[in-house]
C-alpha cells in the first residue's frame, strides 16, 4: 500500500444509531484506516447491520459523526450524500439482486445510470467483473437460477460496478460452505490489493474475520456500545474482556469458569 | 512505422521487434473506450510482434476500464500467438488479471429457433395444462369447503376472519362509491329518454331491475377483482419467492387448504352480502336523480321499484355474485401459485389476477344470461 497521511479513511464519533427512542448502539467511535479490512463484530442483533445502514446513509444516526476524507457525511445535503454515495459499493446479505435482471443487467446498471458510457464500453466492463468475481460463464443467468454463493458473487461485481473506494460487505461468507467462503475471502483479498478499496465488513464468522480483517471494532448488545477495538486476533489473544474473549474462542461466557468448577468437582 | 497509433491513455512504441504500451493519465471507467479496443486489435494484426510489453511508469488512478482494456488485448495476443508481458504493469493490476480467465469465451448465446408452429402447438398444450390445473384446483377447493364445513380442514380461523373483513367491511366505501354513481348516471341517461315519452315513472323500473340484475354484480365484481383479486396474487406470489410456500408444504400444510380456501370462501361468502349493499346503495343513486330531475315522489318510486323487482331476480343477482365471487378468488389463487419468484413476476401475477377476474366475470354473465332467459327469469 502506498504511504498514507494520518487522517483515516473513515472516522466515526459517538455514533448513536437506533430505530425508535432506545439506540441500538450508543457512543461508537473507531477509525477505518485506507486500504483495510476493517471488521465489524458482535453477536446477532447486537446492531452491527444498524451501524453499516448508518455509514451508506440508509439510516440517520440519532447522535455522532461520521466522517469520509474529513468530509461529515450526514451534515451534506441529500444530493450530495447520494453523489458521495456512488464512491460506495455495497454488497447486501444473500446479494440482494435485482430479481428481473440477468447477473450481467445487474451490474450493468449503475453502468448505464451513473456513467455516459457507450453500450459496448459497458458491456466489457461488466465481463471483466464477471470475471473478477469468477462468474464469466453465468452473465446471462437469472439471480433465481443462481446458487447462494454465486448470487453473493454477482452482488459483488454490481457492488465493484463503480468501481467503489469503499466497500461495504454485510455477512459475506454467511450462507456459504466453508471452501466457497474462503474463496470469497481470498477474492475481497485480492480485490483490496489490487484496487486498493477500503473494506468495511460486518461479520460474526470467525474464520473470515481472522483470516483478512486487518482491524475492527466488537460491538457488545448488553452495553450497546464498542467494548473492543483492533484486530480480531489480537482480540481473540489480548483482549481480556469475558464477552469479547467468549466470542472469539467460541465459547459461552462464564462456561469457562463453571467447568473448571465442575472438573474441580469431579477430581474431588 | 513512422506512425504510431494512441488511444485514451495509451501510446506505442517499438523496441527491438516488441510491441512496447506505453500507458498514462487516468484509466478510470469515465474515460473508458471500448472503440480502443478495435483500434489495438488492427494494430496487432499488422505487424510480425515477438511480444506486448507495458510501460506504466506514467500511469495515473487506475480501475476496472484498464482490466478490461489488459484482458481484451491479452486474449487478441494469444490469437495472434504474441506474447503477453505483464511485467511493466503496476503490480496490483498483474494480480488482478491473474483473476480474469486467460480466454475470454466468446458470448455465444444459444438460442432455439422454435418455429410457428411449434410456438401454437405449445401455447394449446400450455393453456390445455393451464385449464387441467385450474380446473383440479376448484375441485380441490370444492372438496376442502365440505371438510372445512365439517371443521376438517387445515385453515385457521383467522385467516377466515381477516378474509372476512378485508373483502367485506372494507370493501364497502368503494363499492358504495362506485354503485351510487353507476346508479346515478342511469336514471340520468334514462330519465332524458323517458321524458320524451312521457314514460317518467319507468325510471324506477329501469333502475331497480338493472341494479338487482345486472349493474351491482357486474360493477362489484369488476370493483372486488381489481381490488381483492390482485391482492391475492401478489400476496401468494410473493410468498412463492420468499419460499414460504415451500416452508408450509415442507410441514404438511396445503397451499390449497391453507391460502386459497380462506380466500375462496371469505370472497364467495362476501360477494352477495355485498351485491345486496350495491344494488341497495345504486338504486338509492337512480332514486336521488329521479326526484331531482324528475320530481317523482319518493313514495311513486318505491312502490313502483317493489312491483318491477320480482324475487326470482333478486335470487339471479345472489346467486351470479356467488359465482363471481369463487371465481375472482380461485383465479387469483392460481395465478399467484403458478407464478415465479422474481419481483417482476409479482407485479405481473396482480395484473394477470385482476385482468383475468374481470374478463371472466363478463363471460360467467353472459352465461348466467343465457341461463336465465331459458328459465323466464
Amino acid at each position: 500500500m502506498t504511504q498514507q497521511p494520518a487522517s483515516p479513511k473513515i472516522r466515526v464519533r459517538e455514533l448513536s444509531v437506533g430505530y425508535g427512542v432506545e439506540p441500538v448502539q450508543k457512543s461508537v467511535s473507531f477509525d477505518v484506516k485506507a486500504g483495510s479490512i476493517f471488521a465489524i463484530m458482535g453477536a446477532s442483533g447486537t446492531g452491527k447491520s444498524t451501524i453499516l445502514r448508518a455509514m451508506i446513509g440508509l439510516l440517520r444516526p440519532s447522535a455522532g459523526d461520521i466522517c469520509f476524507d474529513d468530509v461529515n457525511y450526514w451534515s451534506l445535503s441529500a444530493a450530495k450524500r447520494e453523489q458521495g454515495g456512488r464512491r460506495f459499493g455495497m454488497l447486501f446479505q444473500g446479494g440482494a439482486l435485482w430479481s428481473s435482471m440477468s447477473a450481467a443487467q445487474n451490474v450493468a446498471l449503475p453502468l448505464q445510470m451513473f456513467t455516459k458510457l457507450t453500450a459496448a464500453s459497458i458491456d466489457a466492463l461488466v465481463q471483466v467483473k464477471l470475471s473478477l468475481v469468477g462468474l464469466d460463464s453465468g452473465r446471462d443467468s437469472m439471480p433465481s437460477t443462481l446458487s447462494g454463493g454465486m448470487r453473493q458473487r454477482v452482488g459483488l461485481a454490481r457492488a465493484l460496478s463503480l468501481d467503489p473506494e469503499i466497500l461495504f460487505l454485510d455477512e459475506p461468507s454467511a450462507g456459504l460452505d466453508p471452501i466457497s467462503a474462503k474463496r470469497f475471502d481470498d477474492l475481497i483479498c485480492e480485490l483490496r490489493d489490487g484496487f486498493g478499496v477500503t473494506v468495511v465488513m460486518v461479520s460474526h464468522e470467525l474464520p473470515s474475520l481472522f483470516g483478512i480483517c486487518d482491524d475492527g471494532v466488537f460491538l457488545d448488545a448488553k452495553t450497546k456500545t464498542a467494548i473492543g477495538h483492533g484486530a480480531p486476533l489480537s482480540l481473540r489473544d489480548h483482549c481480556r474482556d469475558p464477552t469479547v474473549h467468549a466470542f472469539m474462542t467460541r465459547t459461552i461466557p462464564g462456561a469457562e469458569n463453571a467447568k473448571s468448577a465442575g472438573a474441580a468437582d469431579g477430581t474431588g | 512505422m513512422a506512425q504510431s497509433p494512441s488511444g485514451t491513455g495509451w501510446a506505442t512504441q517499438i523496441h527491438d521487434g516488441d510491441l512496447v504500451l506505453v500507458l498514462s493519465q487516468d484509466w478510470t471507467e469515465a474515460n473508458f473506450n471500448a472503440a480502443d479496443l478495435a483500434a489495438t486489435q488492427a494494430l496487432l494484426a499488422q505487424g510480425t510482434w515477438k511480444s506486448i510489453r507495458f510501460d506504466s511508469t506514467g500511469i495515473g488512478p487506475w480501475g476496472s476500464s484498464l482490466l478490461a482494456f489488459l484482458s481484451a488485448l491479452r486474449g487478441l495476443a494469444r490469437l495472434q500467438h504474441i506474447r503477453f508481458d505483464e511485467s511493466g504493469l503496476p503490480a496490483p493490476a498483474r494480480q488482478l488479471i491473474r483473476l480474469i480467465p486467460e480466454v475470454v469465451p466468446p458470448m455465444l448465446t444459444a438460442q432455439r429457433r422454435v418455429g410457428a408452429i411449434a410456438r401454437l402447438g405449445q401455447s394449446v398444450l400450455d393453456a390445455w395444462a393451464e385449464m387441467l390445473s385450474t380446473t383440479s384446483l376448484l375441485g380441490q377447493v370444492l372438496l376442502r369447503t365440505c371438510a372445512a364445513l365439517r371443521g376438517q380442514a387445515r385453515m385457521r380461523m383467522a385467516d377466515l376472519w381477516n378474509g372476512l373483513s378485508e373483502a367485506g367491511v372494507a370493501a364497502l366505501p368503494v363499492v358504495a362509491l362506485v354503485n351510487v354513481l353507476v346508479g346515478g348516471i342511469m336514471a340520468f341517461v334514462g330519465a332524458i329518454e323517458l321524458r320524451r315519452f312521457g314514460a317518467d315513472i319507468y325510471i324506477a323500473n329501469l333502475v331497480g331491475v338493472a341494479e338487482v340484475r345486472e349493474m351491482a354484480p357486474i360493477m362489484t365484481a369488476i370493483v372486488m377483482s381489481g381490488r381483492t383479486g390482485s391482492a391475492y396474487a401478489a400476496e401468494i406470489a410473493t410468498m412463492q419467492g420468499t419460499e414460504e410456500l415451500d416452508a408450509l408444504r415442507v410441514i404438511g400444510i396445503g397451499a390449497e387448504d391453507y391460502l386459497v380456501l380462506p380466500r375462496v370462501i371469505a370472497l364467495s361468502f362476501m360477494m352477495p352480502m355485498l351485491n345486496l349493499y350495491a344494488a341497495a346503495i345504486g338504486i338509492f343513486g337512480g332514486f336521488c336523480v329521479a326526484i331531482v330531475m324528475l320530481h317523482i315522489s319518493a313514495q311513486t318510486f318505491l312502490e313502483q321499484i317493489g312491483a318491477a323487482v320480482s324475487f326470482g331476480e333478486v335470487v339471479l343477482g345472489i346467486v351470479k355474485s356467488i359465482a363471481f365471487g369463487a371465481w375472482i378468488a380461485i383465479a387469483a389463487c392460481r395465478i399467484g401459485l403458478r407464478a415465479g419468484r422474481s419481483s417482476s413476476d409479482v407485479g405481473h401475477a396482480a395484473t394477470t389476477a385482476s385482468v383475468a377476474g374481470i374478463v371472466g366475470v363478463i363471460v360467467l354473465d353472459a352465461l348466467f344470461a343465457v341461463c336465465a332467459n331459458s328459465l323466464n327469469i
